[in-house]
């Protein structure tokens, strides 16, 4: 590369190995006013190539008149690849400011809640429906899905609720022996697995494991068109893959947080025998002295409303998918943390009823 | 007499115990625009798979630039890859980053170019399919045939030396696979690309194609150019091009 007389002459290749370079040497000559590019000698180029060239002649625009001894073989290439004469305007994003973020959010949430109370109609009516009339469901789906949801999650329900029963009857252990109130173990333990620990513990399992399949694979089945495909058949996608769930979860869900109760406070009961030396006797009498029939029947009753919980919000986010794979991760994300979190706001309202004593 | 640039020698491809491709020896040559044709599950796809590695053949050999790929370590196989684009059947965009980022990513990982030149390059291969204004848009936005052109322009960003293209036209309208066949052949001609294409579009073939490769149940059935395919006596082959000549 050199300058003669307010011409700049390449040679040799002009490519994307070589524009870093030339550009280096370029930053010399940047004083100088161009009026020619002599390319006599350039044996090839390619579209770095060119856009170096029009880097060149742009930054000297007030100057330049034309490029000079273009080869045939290269003439083509710079008319294909030159970004001097397209016109097109890229399509430009409007961005909205703070107060219309906030409107929007208000509005997204609102549509969210009207959606969301849509879903949640449409999917009982049509599982009530399903009681009389099968049609429109996979057969044998909801045995398939209580299997999914609920059998496949008794071990790690059943060992988690384990090792939390053991960990609270631990902590607690020690302080009760302080005071020498060693037999109220029973009564605590049972009561808390009981109100709290069994339901919302197995939610959250279920929320991480269940809801989350649910929102992926119904973001997926949109994603690949397979939903549309299920309406263009005249079928109705949320009686033929949310309702088996929603039935599956619902009949399921007691049982699992009974499991989850029933192991929790066998950890504690493991506890007051090895560690306190409370007899089973003493233990199990306690449990049922201190647990009514409306605690057990309020748990199971919980478990059933964040069962429905997880299988509704799981829905709402797989149909709202957008996008591809990415948009069926965002998905999954969403349901999970909104899955727990609507878990948790339920059993808050579920505790005022305890308020009383 | 011409070097092959791609030479393939006795490839056997197998999915479990299922073999879909038989023995095939082909060769490539450059500054050709060679079409590989056959039924839906002749192997096709995965022939081409074979030679970039997305699936590596039970034995054989495949020479890319002459040099041998098969057991390369994938290192020494991704400075072949710096030199070979990609058209997938579905364009395979990255849906969380916009069209301008999708077809920086070959720019960027393997050049030190500037911003300056990469974005120049960026608009105009966006501009030569058509899709200059889409830049800020996100593959998410896009029809699928754009998506299919938005990819190409990211096949093409780098100027590689060859380019492959599984079913470009397909789902793409009449006039859009003209103009995508033309830029093809823009780009053979002035980028001097050798190009490797599967289609079934035998107006796309009769536009395009220098060379032919007919596939069927994993073996190589027809080699030749298109004149010597259409009366080569196989049975097979004359009858694709006869069932297809109503596209002509």
């Amino acid at each position: 590369m050199k300058i003669i007389e307010k011409t700049l002459i390449l040679q040799g290749e002009i490519n994307k190995f070589t524009v870093p370079n030339l550009l280096n040497r370029w930053e010399k000559y940047t004083s100088q006013k161009l009026e020619y590019i002599d390319l006599e000698k350039v044996i090839s180029i390619d579209s770095a190539g060119v856009a170096f060239l029009d880097v060149i002649q742009l930054k000297n625009q007030d100057s330049f008149r034309k490029l000079l001894n273009i080869p045939i073989n290269i003439s083509q290439t710079i008319k294909t690849f030159s970004s001097l004469e397209i016109t097109v305007e890229a399509i430009k994003r409007e961005r909205s400011g703070f107060i219309e973020n906030i409107g929007n959010s208000f509005f997204k949430y609102k549509e969210a809640i009207v959606d969301i109370s849509y879903l949640t109609t449409e999917v009982i009516f049509w599982s009530f429906v399903g009681i009389f009339n099968r049609k429109g469901q996979r057969k044998d789906s909801v045995i398939q899905q209580s299997i999914l949801i609920g059998m496949e999650a008794i071990g790690i329900i059943g060992s988690l609720s384990l090792i939390f029963g053991l960990i609270m009857a631990l902590q607690s252990a020690a302080l009760l022996r302080q005071f020498g109130t060693e037999v109220f173990l029973a009564d605590m333990i049972a009561v808390l697995m009981v109100r709290e620990m069994g339901p919302i513990l197995t939610a959250i399992l279920v929320a991480g494991r269940s809801g989350s399949a649910i929102a992926s694979e119904i973001a997926t089945m949109k994603v690949t068109e397979e939903i549309d495909a299920l309406k263009i058949m005249a079928i109705d996608p949320i009686r033929y893959v949310v309702v088996p769930k929603f039935n599956a979860i619902t009949l399921c869900m007691p049982l699992l947080v009974t499991l989850s109760m029933i192991i929790g406070i066998s950890g504690g009961l493991l506890i007051s025998i090895f560690y306190l030396d409370l007899s089973i006797v003493t233990f199990v009498t306690r449990v049922l002295e201190v647990l009514t029939f409306s605690n057990i029947l309020i748990a199971l009753l919980k478990g059933v409303v964040f069962a429905w919980a997880i299988v509704i919000i799981g829905t709402y986010f797989g149909f709202k998918v957008e996008g591809g794979a990415e948009g069926v991760g965002k998905a999954t994300t969403a349901s999970v943390v909104a899955s727990i979190f609507a878990v948790i706001v339920l059993d808050a309202i579920f505790s005022l009823e305890y308020l009383g004593g | 007499m011409k070097v092959p640039i791609i030479s393939v020698k006795k490839i056997v491809a197998k999915y479990g115990e299922n073999t879909v491709l038989k023995d095939v020896t082909v060769d490539i040559f450059p500054n050709e625009i060679t079409v590989i044709l056959g039924g839906s599950g002749c192997g096709k796809t995965t022939f081409i798979k074979n030679i970039l590695q997305l699936y590596k053949p039970f034995s054989g050999s495949i020479k890319i630039f002459g040099e041998e790929t098969v057991g390369l370590f994938p290192e020494e196989f991704n400075k072949i890859l710096e030199k070979i684009g990609m058209l997938f059947q579905n364009g395979a965009l990255l849906n969380s980053v916009n069209i301008f980022d999708n077809v920086s990513i070959p720019l960027e990982q393997h050049t030190v170019l500037p911003a300056e030149i990469i974005e120049k390059i960026i608009k105009v291969k966006l501009n030569l399919v058509n899709l200059g204004h889409v830049i800020n848009l996100f593959p998410s936005e896009l029809s699928g045939g754009m998506k299919k052109r938005a990819a190409l322009a990211r096949a093409i960003a780098l100027d590689p030396e060859i380019l492959f293209c599984d079913e470009p036209s397909a789902g793409l309208d009449p006039i859009t696979s003209e103009n995508l066949d033309n830029l093809i052949l823009k780009l053979k001609e002035q980028l001097n690309m050798t190009i490797i294409i599967v289609t079934h579009e035998l107006a796309s073939i009769h536009r395009i194609a220098n060379r032919i490769i007919f596939l069927d149940e994993g073996e190589v059935l027809f080699q030749g150019t298109l004149a010597e395919a259409k009366n080569c006596g196989i049975q097979e082959v004359e009858h694709f091009f006869e069932v297809g000549k109503f596209g002509d």
